[in-house]
């Protein structure tokens, strides 16, 4: 006779308990980034809203932003750090590939030995995160899960590039995710193009580095392509997310995509029609853009200046380098 | 039923106003979407995406770059409606 297999199964649904940050330490303005790009604090606040983006000093890296992120996600969820047994990273810009960010940070806040791992989703890293701690704790695989966007992209900028260099920021978000008695976590409508994988990324490989035929790889972009996908590709991702959810715009109290650029934020929300009671987050102006790391950073900073948003639902969307996407509506912790 | 030369210019205009504030009257087949209207790569390729919508043709992102002048764009969404 054939022994019956045990399989898990977990609660019926989930939700984001509490948010986390850590930003680079040092704001950096427009200004001093203006002079190998040729450029003005005018040209730069007019095509980005980034007045000024948040960088980290030589010594702090990303694992140190995102432990700080997680430590506070844990304590203001009033979960033992020991209970969590999943911690998901989402990071492009660690330069060491391994061992794993995630394992390092876990250690770090005292949920060793939970199951860890990175993933690569560049900016919508840490969508794709939420999605599977979702399923996983729901599954049964997992209580509680750490979801951790962080990145120091400031080791990976060119200060002559005119393409992204001058957006980008250092900082980690955190989102502890746990079992609840009602839905708060609606399905991700995801995916990837990577017929589009050279407009957005890396300019050169380690190894090309190793043997002197590139420069130090520093991120690159297609502005005008990814600013056109970026829009209106992922408006249609965007309605579908609110769709799946069940919900319409007109129920989102809080709208918190990706900090790529202010000019996507806004066309953006001109294209989904938000109502003007929908907050919008805007962190993009003074912490830059931060790829895995922005959604988490901005609906921490979103919580922090306007607690009445508690309870209340949110669409989130990532999008970047892939090129992928990730978009989910939740319930604001 | 196709748009006119004219036609399309005047829709266009109506575009590059809507999105930048320019005077529709500045705005005239010889002028430079970068030069004369300091149209920037954003705003650029709002319009294209509106353009797109408003006369029913494709203007792949490779072709953008070679739309100088708002002749250049005139004349691509002309030829380019089926």
């Amino acid at each position: 006779m054939t022994a019956t297999l045990k399989q898990a199964t977990g609660p019926q649904f989930t939700r984001i308990l509490s948010f986390g940050a850590a930003r680079g330490e040092n704001a950096v303005p427009n200004d001093d980034l203006i002079g190998p790009i040729d450029s003005s604090d005018e040209w730069i606040r007019q095509r980005t809203g980034i007045i000024t983006r948040a960088r980290a000093v030589k010594e702090t890296d990303a694992i140190d932003l995102a432990t700080i992120a997680a430590a506070e996600a844990i304590e203001k969820a009033g979960v033992a750090a020991s209970e969590v047994d999943l911690v998901i990273v989402a990071t492009i810009s660690n330069p060491k590939q391994s061992p794993s960010v995630s394992a390092i940070v876990a250690d770090r806040v005292g949920s060793n030995p939970a199951a860890a791992y990175d993933v690569n989703a560049a900016c919508a890293g840490y969508a794709y995160a939420i999605a599977q701690a979702d399923a996983l704790i729901r599954a049964g695989a997992a209580r509680y899960a750490l979801v951790i966007g962080t990145e120091k992209l400031s080791d990976v900028v060119d200060p002559a590039d005119r393409s992204i260099s001058f957006l980008l920021g250092d900082g980690a978000g955190a989102a502890l995710i746990g079992p609840s008695e009602t839905p708060g976590i609606a399905p991700a409508v995801w995916g990837s193009d990577g017929s589009k994988a050279d407009a957005v990324g890396m300019n050169g490989t380690l190894t090309q580095f190793r043997d002197g035929e590139v420069p130090w790889p520093t991120l690159r972009q297609e502005g005008p392509t990814v600013f056109r996908w970026a829009v209106w590709e992922m408006a249609k991702v965007a309605r579908e997310a609110l769709d799946v959810a069940g919900i319409e715009a007109a129920d989102l109290a809080a709208f918190i995509p990706h900090q790529a650029n202010m000019r996507i934020i806004d066309e953006f929300a001109k294209q989904l029609k938000l109502p003007e009671t929908t907050v919008i987050a805007r962190d993009i102006e003074t912490t830059g853009n931060t790829s895995a790391a922005s959604i988490p950073l901005a609906s921490h900073r979103l919580m922090a200046e306007h607690p009445e948003l508690s309870g209340g639902l949110a669409l989130q969307i990532g999008f970047g380098a892939g090129l992928v996407f990730a978009a989910q509506v939740v319930v604001l912790p | 039923m196709a748009f006119t030369n004219d036609e399309v210019l005047a829709g266009l205009s109506e575009l590059i106003t809507d999105e930048t504030g320019i005077d529709g009257s500045a705005v005239a087949l010889e002028k430079s979407f970068t030069d004369d209207l300091d149209i920037d790569s954003i705003s650029m390729m709002t319009i294209v995406v509106n353009a797109e919508e408003k006369f029913g043709v494709t203007i792949p992102d490779d072709e953008v770059k070679n739309l100088k002048t708002v002749g250049d764009a005139v004349n691509f969404i002309v030829a380019g409606q089926a």
